[in-house]
């Protein structure tokens, strides 16, 4: 034990001293969440909105007049079919498109319940939201007003969402960001110190002292474990306290599941430290193998659903997929373990293989 | 106790190339053993396997009684190792990097003082500089005493002086002479062959094979040959024309010197000198001398 904790001390001693390493674990992650969140809360400004009119009556005249007369929304172009829509987005004309049913007045008048349609663009889900939710604040507003004294009346909105059906919310950043900086903070500098020291020679020492091999590990991941913990406190809090991101399920199970995507990160960085020869290699591994997919292919950035089918089955195998899709659930929707446990469970089969590998490949010498 | 060194038909193979071959060696308790060789002879290889890094593909070793492939946990607190490249921690100071090494064995920098006192006492004024801003002699002289702060019985060297100063190199063998006195056996490996006659016994080391061992003087007095020094300022020149003389079994180039050996004492001085001259007329002086290490490993690779 006490051999441990020399080995513990000199640890934190390596990572305190070296300012590279102190920007990482401290500055990065609060500039990204900082950065995440402000490009992505943008404001809604003069959003472009296309109308397609079947019924084309004083009451739709009358509706679309006080649409455009809201500040937040443009109505740009007068459509005469669902086609024309489908144009319009790939074009990059509109963000929205609103859709009145035939004989709107009539059917507002007689049936007491009519259909407006919105289409959004939800490839930018944070616009696509507001957008939907000031549409139909204004055409519910518009129909209360007419309908003064009578029963009650229902401009009932139906938004479909082209491009990301879900709509994955804007407040992924958070739940991104944690995966990225964790799977930094974890694999990739775990991976490089273990591989420093086999660079610098210093391995052979310890190879030949009475540390064990299960302390040196220990000793090498057990320092990165705690300080990411930290990490993912002060990425949730600078979320919820600057961005308003909420945490509506239970802390708890956040920091146990958290804890259990640190544990997988850091078997995954001691397997490329098994790999990997040199730091820069270590580097290259964890830089294009275990970073750029946990941006690109987990659904952080761009939603699984959008991707190419074969990008889709890939994704299955990005562990900050599950990791994402548990923060989501704990933190934006509220849910508890019962709905997560498969996230949980995927993620800890793969904690237990990779560090299965990993222990199977460790040399108590050295490579021959 | 048993402080020795034995190995016995030593193998060791990567892929196809052969790095110890049928090796053997003894090394006595408390002996003082160089093992001498260039770049590639398989010196480091071998320390490997001693220090129980490496497997042998077959042959009998006991380092201090022990055999480093079943019985390494026992042997480590046995041994120190210093590898080749001097392994510290830059990023730590001198005295964090002894005191981290102290530890792990579970001892301290005061309990084994007297030990390492002839090392580190020459750097402890710096012992609050990191390891990285020390020159490499002093970057040497920790990494000695980081091998030293556990006591160890046996210590095992990798070319603690290459990539050193001469004067540090000097100081370098004063120090492991005094630390041999305190009755540590040291295995110490160099591709110098003037720092051989500073060991009490030596083995020549050679692609994988141990072609020759015994005290330096035993290694040298087998050489037969006459060989003489020539001294001059036209080094390149002379060599060129000395190689043409067929009574001269080789010529070469040591230092800012040529040694001359002459193949079966076929011609004597005055004859080298003539035939040198009619061929140029550079300055040279020319002296017979006795033959040192580094002629007896050119002898064996010539014949």
């Amino acid at each position: 034990m006490k051999r441990f904790r020399a080995f513990l001390n000199k640890e934190f001693l390596h990572i305190f001293r070296d300012v590279r390493t102190m920007m990482i674990l401290f500055l990065i992650p609060v500039f990204q969440v900082l950065i995440f969140g402000y490009v992505i809360k943008n404001e809604v400004k003069d959003a472009k909105v296309a109308v397609l009119d079947f019924s084309g009556d004083v009451m739709t005249a009358a509706l679309v007049a006080k649409l455009d007369a809201a500040n937040d929304i443009k109505i740009v172009k007068t459509l005469y079919s669902y086609e024309e829509i489908e144009a319009s987005f790939k074009a990059n004309e509109i963000k929205a498109a609103i859709v009145f049913e035939s004989d709107f007045a009539k059917k507002f008048n007689t049936e007491k319940t009519v259909d407006l349609q919105i289409i959004l663009d939800a490839s930018d889900p944070n616009l696509a939201n507001l957008l939907n939710s000031y549409i139909s604040a204004i055409a519910n507003n518009y129909a209360r007003d007419k309908n003064i004294g009578a029963a009650k009346i229902n401009v009932s909105v139906e938004p479909r969402m082209l491009y990301n059906e879900n709509l994955v919310s804007a407040y992924m950043f958070v739940p991104g960001t944690m995966a990225l900086i964790l799977m930094v903070i974890t694999a990739l500098m775990s991976s490089i110190s273990i591989v420093k020291e086999k660079e610098m020679g210093t391995m052979e020492i310890l190879l030949v002292s009475p540390l064990k091999p299960i302390q040196i590990i220990f000793g090498k991941l057990a320092p990165y474990a705690i300080l990411s913990i930290i990490n993912a406190v002060s990425i949730i809090i600078i979320g919820n306290l600057v961005f308003g991101v909420p945490v509506l399920g239970s802390p708890i199970l956040l920091l146990f599941v958290s804890f259990v995507f640190i544990m997988m990160a850091l078997s995954l960085g001691l397997l490329v430290s098994n790999i990997a020869k040199s730091q820069q290699v270590a580097m290259f591994i964890s830089m294009f193998g275990l970073l750029l997919p946990t941006m690109l292919l987990s659904g952080f950035i761009f939603p699984i659903k959008n991707m190419p089918l074969a990008l889709q089955y890939i994704s299955h195998i990005i562990p900050a997929k599950y990791f994402l899709s548990a923060l989501k659930s704990i933190m934006l929707k509220g849910l508890g373990i019962s709905y997560i446990w498969k996230e949980i469970s995927i993620l800890i089969f793969m904690t237990i293989a990779f560090i299965g590998i990993s222990i199977k490949k460790f040399k108590i010498r050295l490579d021959s | 106790m048993n402080n020795s060194i034995e190995i016995y038909n030593l193998n060791k193979s990567f892929k196809s190339v052969k790095a110890l071959d049928n090796l053997k060696l003894t090394v006595e308790q408390g002996g003082f053993y160089g093992l001498i060789g260039p770049d590639g002879a398989g010196k480091t290889t071998l320390m490997r396997i001693i220090t129980g890094l490496l497997l042998p593909d077959s042959g009998d070793i006991m380092i201090g009684g022990l055999n480093p492939v079943t019985d390494y946990r026992k042997l480590r607190l046995k041994l120190g190792y210093m590898p080749g490249k001097f392994s510290l921690y830059q990023d730590l100071t001198v005295e964090e990097n002894l005191s981290f090494f102290a530890k792990v064995f579970d001892t301290t920098i005061k309990e084994n003082y007297h030990l390492i006192a002839p090392v580190y006492s020459q750097i402890e004024p710096f012992k609050n500089r990191r390891a990285g801003k020390l020159s490499g002699g002093m970057k040497q002289k920790l990494a000695l005493s980081c091998a030293l702060v556990h006591k160890p019985e046996i210590l095992i060297l990798d070319e603690p002086t290459t990539g050193v100063d001469a004067v540090s190199r000097r100081e370098f063998w004063e120090m492991l002479n005094q630390i041999r006195q305190k009755g540590i056996t040291i295995l110490v490996s160099t591709p110098y062959m003037e720092e051989a006659v500073l060991c009490d016994k030596i083995s020549l080391m050679f692609d994988g094979k141990i072609i020759d061992s015994g005290t330096p003087t035993e290694i040298t007095s087998k050489f037969k040959e006459k060989i003489y020094i020539l001294k001059t300022t036209r080094l390149r020149e002379i060599l060129k024309i000395a190689r043409q003389m067929r009574e001269l079994k080789s010529v070469n180039a040591f230092g800012q010197n040529l040694h001359l050996v002459v193949r079966d004492n076929l011609v004597g001085i005055h004859e080298i000198e003539s035939f040198i001259k009619k061929a140029c007329d550079y300055e040279f002086e020319i002296e017979p001398s006795q033959a040192d290490i580094e002629d007896c490993f050119i002898d064996y690779l010539v014949s």
